[in-house]
């Protein structure tokens, strides 16, 4: 057993893990601190001071996210100090961008908005002063608006530590620091794979996921866990339904593996074929000109079931062969061998694992 | 695989080899690239092709396409011939280790380097790399499969792990990454000529009467023909009908011009997709299905987990499951099939299914679980062979080095090696109708090497014609290094520069798979 180390919250004794931060304790045990640059599969950096605590002792307030536990550590996370110093924090970014929750598709999944909601802040102290940037459009699948960027680098992280996609980073100093790609190209023109997981990682409505802009509220989607129906890596993720159409796709990182919550771009943003007009909407059957036309499902299915009979008659089981798919559910493969081999009589079935 | 995804971010060396995989399995390439760059694993990437994980990679072994067998044998080579084998692993759990032993001895480092091009010291290199770590793994996909000798390949893959003691250790063991949603499922359901579910051969008595009692059927002991030979079959006139369930044959399968002779030679051809594919062009009845998004059921995926798919919208128009047209059809012809939902199916398939008879739906809703597992209090396995191999002792083969089956020559002096690029998926039915992928790739690219682009005079973006005995494709070039002198890489996303029309047919003689990373081919500008 490692050595427990005993830390005081908020008045409560308690036991940490070597290594754990302020923060791993509080959340642990149910005590509540406000966070926005923490983001639990990257390196910590403490940069946004939401988080700050008063720790008995320490000259200045601590970032609870960054900070780890020593013995006998007092930390008070409610105090008029604390409360006052993530107020400011809060309102200084609020002021420094153009935080228009009007028009924002993150609108109810904004951790900026729901930070002011919290800290029942009316209005900022301070002049905004939104920055100006243009919008990023250039591209069908993420969107960036920099004016509602509040720099916790959390995307920066993502793309570096969890996809190691090495794109973005900060550029520029000062108040005109900036994330993004080399040489502030957009990312259509950058090395960006478009993985997406800087949509993910965003706290703010600054990267969104295009597809689902103006396609339904958050409070007005349902979420439904899937399989991704490409690659055979298996990852989970969630359709995003409205109105009875995928309109976006998301991540849970609480799904575990094997993604933890990471995508690439076909299974991030590669799912409108779901609605494309060209999916096949009835059965067609060849006719005397050789033209494929629209049929019945009884029609068609009649027609298989009296062709594959009469074949099997006039030329054995063997003259017929099936081809199951790499893309089709673990039950309808099951339901195809059996049925050419129960039903036709052949073993002449096989799939694209060669190809 | 043998092991999990998971493992793989603990491993101390990883040996990717056949596998590019930061574009075919994107979230497994980034698990690989955190093991580097996080957890100062080792990255050996052994790839004709300088894919993006070479990057990362502490050694790059640049062979010539299809050489592969020879740079196994290569590294064994030096591992026995400075003393870096498992001991004590050969002798307990393995066998047939002298044969193997005699056939490596002659693959010396200077030798291979003659056949592949690889130098010498860095087979020596990358030989102490992986054999003298702790957790050693092998990651390979289509680019050791999809050859003459594919499952020589694997075999030599296979020496090589059991060599060094690394199958059936944690973040160790031999990792296909397969390249479909469902492609071990579709192989464990039995939808292969010679197996029922689980890898039960159709020849053993034993196994057929077992689905013979549960089908109330009597079943054919003749093992069926492969993808291949049902098209060779079909161009003869043995093979009469064909239903095709979810596959895109004119694309996909090699030598185009042969699969549509042997498609219109059929008497009857069943489709069933999601769109009107190439393939469904040929067919006598066209069949509109759901697509993921639109029911219920399971994959299993690459690391042998089996999780569920749920149904989120409504499938277009009239369109059905599969399963309910293949029930339907099989009603029709007097042989019952009632399933009141998918999971049903499921349900019939774990009784005569022993390494998925302890998966049930509930067990899955909130995490999949790992084949084997036998009964429904078992946790499921994370990685195989751990202290005995399914079959008992790990079997060594001794495998020499055979070259592909068509080299350049002086009518085709380019050599072509195929696969798939990032934005677009297997044939494109879907990547292509989304607007995303598109926009990152809007066409198909033949990817030349500068040298070869000056020998030739083709540059930049200029339209060329690639020729192989087989048929011709015209797409633009690009000028890039990623293609070793003297190859050409295409993808075979895109209908309209159908790589499949070039490719060689000729097959692995176990595995029938086709030989599509090398053929012979001859550029010009178009």
């Amino acid at each position: 057993m490692e050595k427990k180390i005993p830390v005081t919250i908020d008045g409560r004794e308690l036991q940490a893990l070597p290594g754990q931060t302020i923060l791993d304790v509080a959340k642990e045990n149910g005590i509540y601190i406000p966070t926005l640059c923490y983001h639990p599969l990257t390196t910590l950096v403490g940069a946004c001071r939401v988080c700050v605590v008063e720790v008995e002792g320490a000259r200045n307030l601590v970032a609870s996210c960054a900070m780890p536990v020593s013995p006998g550590m007092i930390v008070r996370t409610d105090t008029e100090k604390v409360l006052e110093a993530r107020r400011m924090i809060v309102e200084l970014i609020w002021a420094s961008g153009d935080h228009n929750c009007l028009m924002c598709e993150s609108n109810g999944m904004c951790e900026l908005q729901d930070l002011i909601y919290q800290m029942k802040i009316e209005k900022p102290r301070f002049e905004i002063q939104s920055p100006g940037y243009p919008v990023e459009t250039t591209n069908t699948m993420i969107m960036r608006d920099l004016n509602k960027c509040v720099l916790c680098g959390r995307c920066i992280r993502a793309c570096n530590e969890v996809q190691v996609n090495e794109v973005l980073d900060f550029q520029e100093r000062g108040s005109r620091m900036k994330v993004g790609p080399a040489f502030d190209s957009d990312y259509s023109d950058s090395s960006c794979v478009f993985c997406g997981e800087c949509v993910e990682a965003c706290p703010t409505g600054a990267i969104i996921n295009t597809q689902g802009r103006f396609a339904g509220r958050p409070w007005e989607i349902e979420k439904v866990r899937t399989t991704c129906t490409y690659c055979g890596v298996g990852c989970q993720l969630d359709l995003n339904i409205h109105d009875g159409k995928v309109v976006k796709v998301t991540t849970n990182r609480d799904y575990g593996t094997p993604n933890g919550g990471s995508l690439c771009i076909k299974g991030r943003f590669a799912n409108d074929f779901i609605d494309h007009p060209d999916r096949l909407k009835t059965p067609l059957v060849r006719d005397k000109n050789g033209d494929l036309q629209e049929a019945t499902w009884d029609d068609a299915i009649s027609l298989i079931a009296k062709k594959l009979a009469s074949i099997k008659k006039k030329h054995g089981s063997d003259s017929i062969a099936g081809l199951a798919s790499a893309r089709c559910t673990n039950e309808e493969n099951y339901l195809f061998q059996k049925f050419m081999r129960a039903v036709i009589g052949t073993n002449n079935v096989d799939h694209c694992a060669r190809l | 695989m043998t092991n999990s995804i998971e493992e793989l971010e603990h491993a101390d060396v990883i040996l990717a080899i056949g596998t590019n995989t930061t574009e075919n399995h994107p979230v497994i390439g980034a698990v690989v690239k955190r093991a580097v760059r996080q957890r100062n694993a080792k990255l050996i990437v052994i790839d004709p092709r300088e894919i993006a994980l070479t990057k990362y990679a502490a050694l790059w072994l640049r062979q010539k396409p299809g050489t592969d067998v020879a740079v196994i044998n290569g590294l064994m080579n030096v591992i026995l011939s400075e003393g870096f084998e498992a001991k004590e692993y050969v002798a307990a759990r393995t066998e047939g280790f002298e044969a193997l032993k005699k056939v490596v001895e002659k693959y010396t480092p200077e030798y291979v380097e003659t056949i592949s091009g690889v130098p010498a010291d860095q087979i020596r290199a990358a030989a102490r790399m992986y054999a003298t770590a702790h957790k050693s793994s092998i990651m390979y996909a289509m680019g050791i499969t999809q050859h003459k000798t594919g499952t020589d390949n694997v075999k030599s893959l296979a020496n090589l792990a059991m060599l060094c003691g690394k199958v059936g250790i944690e973040s160790g063991g031999i990792n296909p990454l397969r390249g479909q949603n469902n492609v071990q499922g579709a192989c464990d359901m039995g939808c292969l000529p010679n197996v029922f579910t689980a890898y039960q051969q159709v020849a053993n008595e034993d196994a057929r009467t077992k689905f013979e009692k549960a089908w109330e059927v009597k079943l054919s002991p003749k093992p069926g023909l492969t993808i291949v030979e049902i098209t060779n079959g079909a161009a003869k006139g043995d093979i009469r009908a064909l239903w095709v369930m979810g596959e895109n044959m004119m694309l996909s399968d090699p030598d185009l011009h042969h699969v549509e002779e042997a498609l219109k030679k059929l008497d009857f051809l069943v489709v069933q997709d999601i769109f009107l594919t190439e393939t469904g062009r040929y067919a006598d009845v066209v069949l509109p299905v759901a697509c993921f998004a639109e029911k219920d059921g399971t994959f299993t995926n690459t690391e042998r987990r089996v999780q569920r798919i749920r149904k989120a919208v409504n499938a277009p128009g009239d369109a059905k499951t599969d399963w309910e047209i293949i029930a339907a059809v099989a009603d029709k012809m007097k042989y019952p099939m009632n399933y009141a939902m998918a999971e049903a199916i499921w349900e019939e398939m774990r009784q005569v299914t022993p390494s998925y008879a302890g998966i049930t739906y509930g067990r899955i809703e909130t995490a999949g679980i790992q084949w084997p597992c036998p009964t429904t209090d078992h946790p499921g396995t994370r990685y195989l062979h751990k202290d005995r191999f399914t079959r008992g002792l790990g079997l060594f083969h001794a495998i020499e080095y055979i070259p592909p089956d068509e080299l350049p020559d002086k009518e085709y002096p380019l050599c072509l090696t195929t696969g798939r690029v990032l934005y677009h998926y297997h044939t494109g039915t879907m990547t292509r109708r989304a607007k995303g992928t598109t926009e990152r790739c809007p066409e198909s690219l033949v990817e030349i090497n500068p040298a070869d682009a000056e020998k030739y005079a083709i540059h930049e973006g200029q339209m060329v014609r690639v020729t192989t005995r087989r048929g011709a494709v015209e797409a633009k070039a690009t000028i890039t290094p990623r293609s070793p002198e003297g190859t050409i890489f295409m993808n075979f996303h895109f209908h309209e520069v159908a790589t499949n029309l070039l490719t060689n047919p000729v097959l692995d003689p176990v595995a029938k798979i086709p030989e599509y990373k090398v053929c012979a081919v001859r550029i010009e500008a178009a």
